[in-house]
């Protein structure tokens, strides 16, 4: 498949491990914000090709891992309304909630659908008039424009049974909140390859001028994930000796501008606005979400629905926070692979085939001393 | 709802029953994965302890009057009901000669039970019977006895059908997912994959196009040509649900040694890949109705391998792997970047990935 077999070469990936190598003196902390990242560098075993000293932690760019829990708890408990179907991203369904999971909901009796599309989720509203529809409308920039063509549509159509229950976030803000943070470790950024797709890269550039960090837009596959390291660590071996500042540069040049995807960054804008948002795992980050705007609240099934305020505590056990801000690496945590695996996952970083723990639990539990 | 306050309910939020997996049956204890395997273990084992059944082979092999019987059931839940490849009722065919075939028995005849629910079209239904007789003829096999129950509308879910079949399994054969030895040879009988994305782009919902045939075939010719080439092989499996991931997580399991699998010689078509890489799903937990798998003795695996190569059904056969002493019960994938990570057995079902 064009673009892909070419970033998955085994010549190129080598060659790139190699030139990281020859070029790093000292070790460097690099972060990876997006579980699709982790995901490519677990499986593809990456880490393994660097050297010892460069450490990829990785980021809170997992949208089922940091979708809260009173979300999911919400979700479920619609679902389970018989006059409600509740229309999903696949991988939501077993993302555990305070009690349950949408798949258990499921088996339960309730309405729950996948689609790939937020648009299959109006047209199931279309045709089941007498039902109400909910999409779970969750995800970060990436997922942002198509849920909100989704509202747009529904909104255009006139529908009065379709709505959405939303959980949107943003990744600068939540970059910023790990730098800002005491415990911060990070000394490099690769952003996120897709959310930059919609937004261009531009939005990085305070981060880049407020903490002199260097931030390399990257791309999902192995070829991409070295040389964005590459960029990094030249980066901030030139710096080490003086030259040069802190820079924002493009690795996923195929796919993402400096000004992103125009059209879809209108459409978020007309549907959505910037409110603050609470990150599972992480807790509340100023300004780091999407919520429907007023014009909208016919479609927010948080307010259709009144379903009111809700606080859940995360199991105690559960090391998710610190994991998602790079502190930990799941192999850290006591009870991961015993008390917390995929079929009785302890927090969501266990379960979304993005998460980092079960990132480490289906690639890398052989090498891991027990 | 055509203002905010729309519906106002009141209702608690925390949820009524929370259910521990173990209190209600999910979709994915049907997935052939581990919740597959935990509620066999949990609930059917212990209840009908024997040690026929106690080998978890595909078939049960049982000595009468000297004969060694292969037998073996499955049933049929497809949706929908006619895909590309094949229907249901040739699947049914081909699924439970497969399950006899995978003991190295010839396979003699089948039963074949239909539950159809009230206001099913009976031309739909003609057609079914028509091309499950059509397979079976294929196949060699006779439908000696068979069943019919009609369940009232709402209560099925349009045709679900069950068939049993029987075989007689040749001296010298003895195939076992516990007979793996370090240094055998994994043989794969070709492209993987297929059915189960053949099915899912008929999948009401999922809007893309393809020319992705099912693979739906009898493999009992197949495993006949490898058994002429050596008697010696060790095991044989056909990766359905779960995929050739949850196949070979079985065989490590059950032999207790490692498998060792180098990505790059699995054979994919390339439409597969495609189709998976834009659903967020691995191929190697995608059902397949017509492959194999064959553990084989390290100075068998070339012949056996040519065997393969020779037939219709095995033209891109490859050797994908080697069993190993290390890493017992697991199985891993060599990259082509030389590193090596675990091929887990999932717990339910592959679920789509939001992006």
């Amino acid at each position: 498949m064009k673009y892909l077999d070419e970033y998955r070469d085994q010549r190129i990936a080598l060659a790139l491990a190699a030139e990281i190598v020859h070029c790093s003196t000292r070790p460097w902390v690099l972060m990876e914000i997006c579980g699709g990242q982790t995901h490519t560098i677990m499986r593809y075993g990456i880490d393994e090709l660097l050297p010892r000293g460069i450490e990829l932690v990785h980021g809170p760019g997992c949208p089922v891992c940091v979708t809260p829990l009173e979300t999911v708890d919400k979700a479920i408990a619609l679902a389970l309304r018989p006059d409600v179907i509740l229309v999903s991203y696949g991988d939501m369904l077993r993302v555990p909630g305070s009690g349950s999971d949408l798949l258990r909901a499921k088996a339960q009796g309730a309405d729950v659908r996948i689609a790939y599309s937020p648009m299959e989720a109006v047209k199931i509203a279309i045709s089941n008039p007498d039902r109400k529809v909910v999409f779970l409308a969750i995800g970060f920039e990436t997922t942002a424009p198509a849920n909100a063509m989704a509202a747009w549509q529904a909104r255009y159509k006139g529908l009065t049974n379709f709505s959405m229950l939303v959980s949107h976030v943003l990744v600068p803000p939540a970059i910023r909140a790990l730098l800002v943070s005491q415990t911060n470790r990070v000394q490099g950024f690769i952003a996120p390859g897709h959310v930059c797709t919609v937004m261009g890269c531009k939005e990085y550039e305070d981060l880049v001028r407020d903490f002199r960090v260097p931030i390399v837009v990257g791309g999902f596959e192995p070829v991409d994930i070295l040389e964005a390291v590459l960029m990094l660590v030249r980066q901030l071996e030139a710096r080490q000796l003086g030259a040069g500042e802190a820079r924002l540069e493009n690795q996923y040049v195929r796919s993402v501008s400096y000004h992103g995807n125009l059209p879809a960054q209108k459409i978020m804008a007309e549907v959505f606005e910037v409110a603050d948002q609470k990150w599972r795992g992480i807790g509340p980050i100023p300004q780091s979400g999407l919520r429907l705007r007023e014009e909208y609240a016919a479609f927010d099934a948080d307010r259709v629905f009144d379903l009111g305020e809700m606080t859940v505590d995360e199991p105690a056990e559960c090391i998710s926070a610190q994991v998602l801000q790079g502190l930990k690496k799941p192999t850290d945590c006591p009870v991961f692979g015993m008390r917390c695996t995929p079929e009785n996952p302890l927090g969501a970083p266990m379960v979304s085939t993005e998460g980092a723990c079960a990132a480490y639990y289906h690639y890398r539990r052989h090498s891991v001393a027990s | 709802m055509s203002t905010k306050t729309g519906v106002e309910l009141n209702f608690d939020l925390s949820c009524p029953a929370p259910l521990p997996a173990k209190d209600t049956v999910l979709l994915g204890h049907g997935s052939g994965g581990k919740l597959s395997a935990q509620l066999i273990r949990d609930i059917f084992l212990p209840a009908f302890q024997n040690p026929v059944l106690a080998r978890l082979d595909d078939q049960a092999i049982v000595n009468v009057n000297g004969q060694r019987l292969a037998i073996t059931t499955d049933s049929f839940v497809v949706k929908p009901l006619f895909f590309p490849g094949g229907d249901i009722g040739s699947l049914a065919v081909h699924g439970t000669v497969n399950d006899l075939a995978m003991g190295g028995a010839t396979p003699l005849f089948l039963s074949a039970a239909f539950i159809i629910e009230e206001g099913f079209s009976m031309d739909e239904l003609r057609r079914v019977v028509n091309s499950l007789r059509q397979a079976a003829s294929e196949a060699g096999v006779q439908v000696v006895t068979g069943d019919t129950k009609v369940v009232e509308k709402g209560k099925g879910d349009g045709l679900f059908i069950n068939t049993t079949g029987i075989g007689l399994v040749p001296e010298g054969v003895d195939l076992s997912a516990d007979r793996a030895r370090p240094g055998d040879k994994v043989l794969l009988s070709g492209s993987i994959g297929d059915h189960g994305i053949a099915i899912l782009a008929q999948r009401e919902g999922l809007e893309f196009k393809t020319q992705i045939q099912s693979d739906s075939a009898a493999l009992h010719t197949l495993v006949a040509s490898m058994l002429n080439a050596t008697p010696h092989i060790r095991c044989m499996r056909d990766p359905t649900r779960g995929g050739v991931s949850s196949t070979l997580n079985e065989i490590a399991e059950r032999s207790r040694v490692g498998i060792e699998v180098e990505e790059s010689s699995l054979p994919i078509h390339e439409e597969v890949r495609d189709a998976c890489e834009l659903l967020g799903l691995d191929p190697l937990y995608v059902a397949n109705e017509g492959k194999l798998i064959a553990i084989v003795a390290p100075e068998s695996a070339a012949a056996v391998l040519q065997a393969m190569r020779n037939h219709p059904l095995g033209a891109e056969a490859q050797i994908i792997g080697t069993v190993q002493k290390e890493n017992a019960g697991l199985v891993t994938m060599r990259t082509p970047f030389g590193t090596t990570r675990i091929v887990d057995m999932l717990a339910g079902d592959q679920l789509p990935r939001i992006c």
